[in-house]
């Protein structure tokens, strides 16, 4: 009896090197931002890569999102170099390359399922940490550093040391306006921001198996805030549907093949873990963080809590608030949705259920930049651009945005509700104060103009429409 | 690679919880393709004033800490980002060990590929060696690699754990793609018979006819 983990590891060892094994990579991700780094490292070296057609660049981490965007048009100073570097070695090598004006173009952990470059099974790495995310279609995909990714580009392994099993079980049913995105900030509250090291996560569970795609991809996506390099589902018939026809997954017979390969995947009954965790999510509330690290989360009905530790003072004295404020309520001058949590068609479509008909709270800034460039098309296409654009969100191209701070100090000293993944200081600017949320939370906040509760909104229809601010002016302070 | 064998060294203690790689070098300062040029932002936003003077409250900035070779930290060091410019930048700045109860996984597999070791002890342990720091902040602690021992100023001896292959390959300084070119039979052998197994994994290259 083996556990998903356990059989796609043994799948990819070569040989052992002791407490650490050599495994295939079947794919290689890069981006500018590390990638221009370990082609130039092995170019250096005089090297080349051993299987090119394993290797995917995709210019998405510095690239500017302005509509109308140049060829390295960047918030970055170093941006053009670090694009013009990668776009060269990534051409002049023969990798499969999605430049920025690509329709294939978006965040790698976007596009990789999208295009089916990620597929269950697959040994999968990237130089950023959130590599994990594609563990939603059920590939084992970690996160790695530059010299780490030369390594691979020469040899197509990785030396790895094997990680403990840490099975994450969801127990019960989301409740209507809560999201994949709240189960994964309440598992990090329970398990601490360091719950994870050492561990490779199955998420498994009623709720999960319940969950498309793109809410596992969100699942994934956060593994690593609680420091586990590794988050996957295992492949299920919903993952089947969801890569059949994409791209680079096999066609006719070798699809049937592959099919039933993959779904042997699955973790065998009663094989065991060497840890179970188990979150309820029957009575689940939307999340919302308050401090610097993803464990600082509570419920949105909840209050900012006194602090346990000096940590907790320290991000309460960043985050300029004080013990027993209510989240909701708490004013918010920018409304984010974007990045590789939470900006699939899913999302948008749940933040557009918010805004529809409603307006963005004067004095706040809200920003759209979708995950890739064919999930901003598939918006545009059911008019849910006109939905955003028309409560006065900015509409943006897919890259990694706002995600993270290159350069752009439009959210500095500012607080920001966020749908993104990282609430570290200074991660979205300096000073910038982030709270993490569903995109359902972000939108609804940047309506009230305030940390606001979607639920209040679109699950009552009595409330007014396009009344935001009266909408939640019983919750309190504004 | 660098290799490392031991160090001795003063010892900065930052004794904090889940310091991140955006606090190590922040993603401002990730610029450019090259390998070097990140120590001097290292820890930027503490470092550094918002004028651009060194901000003489952080401890890298308070001598002989600004010499430090080793540093203190509590569990969770060098969580969040995948950044390999974290490890360099520390190690530009002049650490070679980092000791503390716990470290994010990705960042401790980038300090064995730059030449620094990050050495895991009990919080206890790293406490007890701060607090003789903190009494007498010239003096000299020592890790050693090769025989898996901190030892504190006083001469208190903490041994430590450290991964066989990393540690062979850093004590070492081998170059790791070199030492996995060395293998590359077993490797050819076990893409045909994978390629048999699982053909999906295998793509036909763009550029081919
Ligand atoms: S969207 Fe943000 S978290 Fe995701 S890869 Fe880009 S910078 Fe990293």
């Amino acid at each position: 009896m083996k556990t998903f983990f356990e059989k796609v590891w043994q799948d990819h060892v070569i040989t052992s090197l002791g407490d650490a094994d050599l495994l295939q990579v079947d794919r290689l991700v890069l981006h500018e931002l590390s990638g221009s780094q370990a082609v130039r490292a092995l170019a250096e070296a005089n090297r080349k890569p051993m299987a090119k057609e394993q290797v995917f660049t995709v210019i998405e981490h510095l690239i500017s999102t302005r509509p109308g965007r140049g060829p390295t048009e960047s918030a970055s100073k170093s941006g053009p170099i670090m694009i013009e570097t990668t776009r060269r070695a990534s051409i002049d090598w023969g990798f499969h390359f999605i430049d920025y004006n690509d329709p294939r173009q978006g965040i790698a952990h976007v596009v990789a399922p999208e295009l089916g470059i990620a597929f269950p099974g697959a040994t999968l790495v990237c130089c950023d940490s959130h590599t994990s995310t594609v563990g939603g279609v059920g590939a084992l995909a970690w996160g790695i550093g530059a010299s780490e990714a030369e390594h691979v580009l020469a040899t197509q392994t990785l030396a790895q040391s094997r990680p403990k099993t840490m099975r994450v079980t969801f127990d019960g049913k989301l409740q209507p306006g809560v999201y994949a995105k709240d189960m994964i900030l309440a598992l990090i509250g329970q398990v601490g921001a360091q719950g994870g090291i050492g561990y490779a996560v199955e998420y498994a569970g009623e709720a999960v198996r319940a969950l498309p795609i793109e809410g596992r991809l969100t699942l994934c996506n956060m593994a690593i805030e609680f420091q586990a390099k590794y988050g996957f589902v295992p492949p299920d018939e919903v993952t089947l549907e969801y890569l059949r026809g994409r791209e680079f997954s096999p066609k006719g017979a070798a699809w049937d093949a592959a099919a039933a390969y993959w779904l042997s995947l699955a973790t065998d009954p009663g094989a065991s873990f060497d840890l179970e965790v188990r979150v309820d999510c029957n009575t689940l509330a939307p999340q919302v963080t308050w401090g610097t690290s993803p464990q600082q989360v509570t419920s949105i009905e909840g209050t900012v809590p006194r602090p346990a530790e000096a940590a907790d003072e320290k991000a309460l004295g960043y985050m300029r608030l004080e013990a027993g404020t209510p989240l909701a309520g708490l004013k918010v001058d920018v409304a984010y949705i974007g990045s590789c949590t939470n900006a699939r068609l899913s999302d948008l479509r749940a933040a557009a259920d918010v805004l529809r008909g409603r307006k963005v709270a004067p004095g706040v800034t809200a920003i759209c930049v979708p995950g890739s460039t064919p999930v901003k098309a598939a918006a545009e296409a059911e008019g849910l651009d006109r939905v955003f654009i028309d409560a006065g969100f900015e509409w943006h191209e897919s890259a990694c945005g706002f995600c993270g701070h290159i350069g752009d100090n439009r959210f500095a000293d500012l607080r920001v509700v966020s749908t993104t993944n990282r609430n570290f200081e200074g991660r979205q600017g300096p000073k910038t104060r982030t709270h993490l949320a569903s995109p359902a939370t972000v939108a609804a906040s940047a309506v009230a103009g305030c940390i606001a509760d979607a639920r209040v909104l679109t699950l009552s229809p009595a409330l007014p429409q396009g009344g935001g601010r009266n909408a939640f002016a019983r919750r309190g302070s504004a | 690679m660098e290799a490392f064998t031991r160090v001795t060294g003063i010892a900065a203690p930052l004794v904090r919880i889940n310091i991140d790689t955006d606090q190590i070098i922040p993603t401002l300062f990730l610029g450019g393709t090259d390998a070097k040029g990140y120590g001097a932002h290292l820890f930027h936003g503490w470092r550094f004033l918002p004028d651009g003077r060194p901000n003489p409250e952080f401890v890298l900035n308070q001598p002989p800490f600004d010499r430090a070779q080793v540093l203190l930290a509590d569990r969770n060091f060098g969580c969040g980002s995948s950044r390999e410019r974290a490890p360099k930048a520390l190690r530009e700045f002049g650490f070679r060990a980092i000791v503390a109860p716990s470290y994010g996984g990705i960042f401790f597999n980038n300090c064995y590929r730059n030449g620094m070791v990050p050495v895991e002890l009990p919080i206890e342990a790293v406490r007890e060696i701060a607090a003789e720091v903190d009494a007498n902040p010239a003096a000299q602690v020592t890790v050693d690699l090769e025989a898996l021992k901190v030892i504190s100023p006083s001469g208190k001896v903490y041994p430590f754990t450290a991964p066989t292959t990393l540690r062979g390959m850093l004590l070492a300084g081998v170059d790791e793609i070199e030492l996995t070119l060395g293998k590359q039979s077993e490797i050819e052998g076990f893409r045909e018979k994978d390629r048999a197994r699982r053909p999906w994994a295998y793509l036909p290259s763009e550029s081919d006819p």
